[in-house]
């Protein structure tokens, strides 16, 4: 594959930089310190010594057998990043930027935050380095995700509901926009994902390129071969592309599911690249959900991590140059995975990692009992309990 | 370049001023609101009109616009309406543009957006999240269409930038007085004034000078040295705090006043 993206942040027509001019010095200054930083051998080997020291990686490769009964016999492996450090992928971009900060001279970091996990992950690193830390959090989110919205006021955090537009995470990053170009001396606005402005999609996706080395190492060990297919969820993109890029030059199909909430013909989902169109949004041009006039349309999921109008631009690069496939998984089908998992093997998985665990089902059926998949458990559902609880009627909350 | 806007700028220095910008969005309070609550700006003196283009997530925007515009999409404020307000301003003989976050434009087409504002009678377009590196379908569309860009600058802008933004802009440069978003301040940084002079050394282009701005003082210290003043929330505010449309309305116009009056050099 050619290498992605371009000197300007382009993956073909996606990507790019759409930014107020007040912060491009700003996002030079970032897409400078880490091309410094990547080249540095003593940057890379402090953040492999936190890897191992601190988020406990390399994360495990787990044969899932008595799940794998009820996908139709493909032989199904998880590659454990519920067992990082804070219960997510999320710590790998986290610990990187942090350290950037550090380097940049800035003492502040913001981020917005989902499902809690991104937020909590860089509390987490505020708190390892001596940062200032403020979270910006919908609050819809704030509510469904009230554990994290603890743990990172235990971390130090200052997490602040943001209570306009959707108040959900597209809103919480247009509230961290607006704090960044107000703090730019000081701050760095560590995102969360795959999306935004050149040089954010290509940096958190480096990364989190250590998810799909160690995947592709642990599956030849494991089983002697190559995987038939990798399988992720995608909400902004950062896990899926994690675990794909170690795998772009094999002949190993790459699936991707999005939250289609309760179906995307219903219009109450989060399926952009299933049900959105070219456009821009937080600054690249990527697929979005949005209307007539190019006016954004709120997303919906029972996964405050997948609800996101929008997608990291690289993935709108793969599905168009047809090196990726996505397809979305409603919230019922997430969440009878999600069971699943819990009951065969002792898992109990964030939901947005339930929506990769529904599709690797639908491709074990398709693929057959000589299949062999690596699905990417990118969280622990600690977070989830409560959801959970309530969607299966199982406790008075 | 445009001759409607440059002719703007000519007559208020040759009246010894700077000239009078004014903001509002179109679709707040409702569509035909702000068709008059512009005409009162106008009427109180300002020499040019943004019409804002309400958009889902305005990052650049503060409280006072974020709820404006919350408030014209609520009610179903279409892109086609913008137009209609564009057209309804530019028929009070005010050089109308229209203030746009990216998408909305792209989404509607670039050379379909620049046709059809020009048909309105709109004479350039300020794009906020849009810097000249990834502009260049609108600017083909806009030379096109005789559609004046108006691009940022920012304290924060180096040199560099200050010559790549002013090249590809040919309506005013507009610069940002702060870094932040829109809203009112009770005081403006020294920022906007070597801002504009960085600015100057660079192009020939009218410098306007907006975010923060909302007191007939304000804009007196910034006429000093800038060749328009840009405001935008206190007109929202105004009619956000007036009890109905026709107090809005006078309010509306009383602000225009006494900030037209601010923008004379002594
Ligand atoms: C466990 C987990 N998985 C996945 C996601 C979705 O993000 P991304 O698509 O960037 O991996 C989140 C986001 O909060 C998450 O917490």
């Amino acid at each position: 594959m050619e290498q992605m993206p371009d000197s300007s942040g382009h993956f073909g027509q996606f990507g790019g930089r759409f930014v107020p001019e007040a912060l491009m010095a700003a996002f030079d200054e970032l897409d400078e310190a880490y091309r410094k930083a990547k080249g540095d051998p003593a940057f890379l080997a402090e953040l492999a010594h936190l890897h191992r020291t601190y988020t406990g990686r390399p994360s495990p490769l787990t044969e899932a057998t008595r799940f794998s009964q009820h996908a139709g016999g493909a032989r199904i492996f998880l590659k454990r990043e519920d067992l990082n450090h804070t219960g997510s992928h999320k710590i790998n971009n986290v610990l990187g930027q942090a350290l950037l900060t550090k380097r940049m001279g800035k003492t502040r970091v913001i981020a917005e935050t989902g499902a809690g996990q991104h937020g909590v992950a860089t509390a987490t690193a505020a708190a390892l380095m001596g940062l200032d830390c403020v979270v910006y959090m919908g609050e819809v989110d704030t509510q469904r995700q009230a554990l994290n919205v603890a743990r990172m006021r235990l971390l130090g955090a200052e997490v602040i509901p943001v209570t306009s537009g959707s108040r959900t995470l597209k809103d919480a990053i247009n509230e961290a926009m607006r704090d960044w170009v107000t703090n730019v001396d000081t701050t760095h606005y560590l995102l969360g994902t795959v999306a935004g402005a050149h040089p954010f999609p290509e940096m958190v996706r480096d990364f989190h390129r250590i998810i799909g080395i160690e995947a592709r190492e642990q599956i030849l060990e494991a089983t002697g071969a190559l995987p038939t297919a990798v399988a992720a969820c995608v909400g902004g993109g950062s896990n899926a592309i994690g675990i794909f890029h170690a795998f772009l030059d094999d002949p190993v199909a790459l699936w991707g599911f999005e939250a289609g909430g309760e179906g995307v013909e219903t219009g109450r989902h989060s399926a952009c690249l299933t049900g959105g169109e070219p456009g821009v949004l937080h600054g690249a041009r990527s697929y979005v959900m949005q209307d007539a006039d190019g006016q954004t349309i709120e997303s919906h999921s029972i996964s405050a991590g997948l609800d996101y109008p929008s997608v990291g631009p690289e993935h709108a690069w793969l599905k168009d140059s047809g090196r990726a496939q996505y397809l979305p998984v409603n919230d019922d089908r997430a969440m009878d995975a999600f069971a699943l998992l819990c009951r065969t093997e002792g898992i109990i998985p964030a939901i947005e990692s339930a929506h990769a665990l529904a599709g690797a089902i639908h491709l074990g059926h398709e693929l057959g009992p000589d299949a062999t998949i690596v699905v990417n458990l990118s969280g622990r559902g600690d977070k989830d309990v409560v959801t959970a609880a309530r969607w299966f009627g199982l406790a008075d909350v | 370049m445009n001759a409607a806007l440059d002719a703007a700028f000519a007559r208020a220095q040759d009246e010894g001023r700077a000239a009078l910008i004014g903001y509002f969005p179109a679709g707040f309070p409702t569509v035909d609101d702000s068709i008059a609550c512009i005409a009162a700006m106008v009427a109180g003196g300002v020499d040019i009109v943004e019409i804002g283009l309400p958009y889902s997530d305005p990052l650049m925007d503060g409280p006072i616009i974020q709820r404006a515009v919350e408030q014209a999409l609520a009610q179903g404020t279409r892109t086609s309406d913008v137009l209609r307000v564009v057209a309804a301003t530019a028929a009070t003989g005010a050089p109308t543009l229209v203030m746009s976050y990216w998408n909305p434009i792209e989404h509607h087409g670039v050379e379909a957006f620049a046709t059809e504002l020009a048909a309105a009678g709109g004479v350039g377009v300020i794009t906020p999240d849009l810097t000249p590196e990834e502009a260049r379908p609108w600017i083909r569309a806009t030379d096109a269409h005789g559609i004046a860009r108006v691009f940022l600058v920012a304290p924060s802008s180096t040199t560099e930038r200050l010559g790549i933004v002013t090249q590809s802009t040919t309506g005013f440069v507009y610069a940002a007085s702060l870094m932040g978003v829109t809203g009112a301040r009770t005081s403006l940084s020294t920022q906007a004034e070597s801002l504009v002079t960085r600015t100057r050394a660079v192009t020939d282009r009218p410098v306007a000078v907006g975010l923060g701005v909302s007191t007939p003082e304000q804009v007196a210290d910034i006429a000093r040295y800038a060749d328009g003043v840009i405001v935008g929330s206190a007109f929202v505010r105004a009619v956000i705090d007036a009890p109905d449309m026709p107090a809005a309305l006078v309010a509306v116009a009383d602000l225009a006043r006494n900030l037209a009056a601010g923008t004379r050099r002594a």
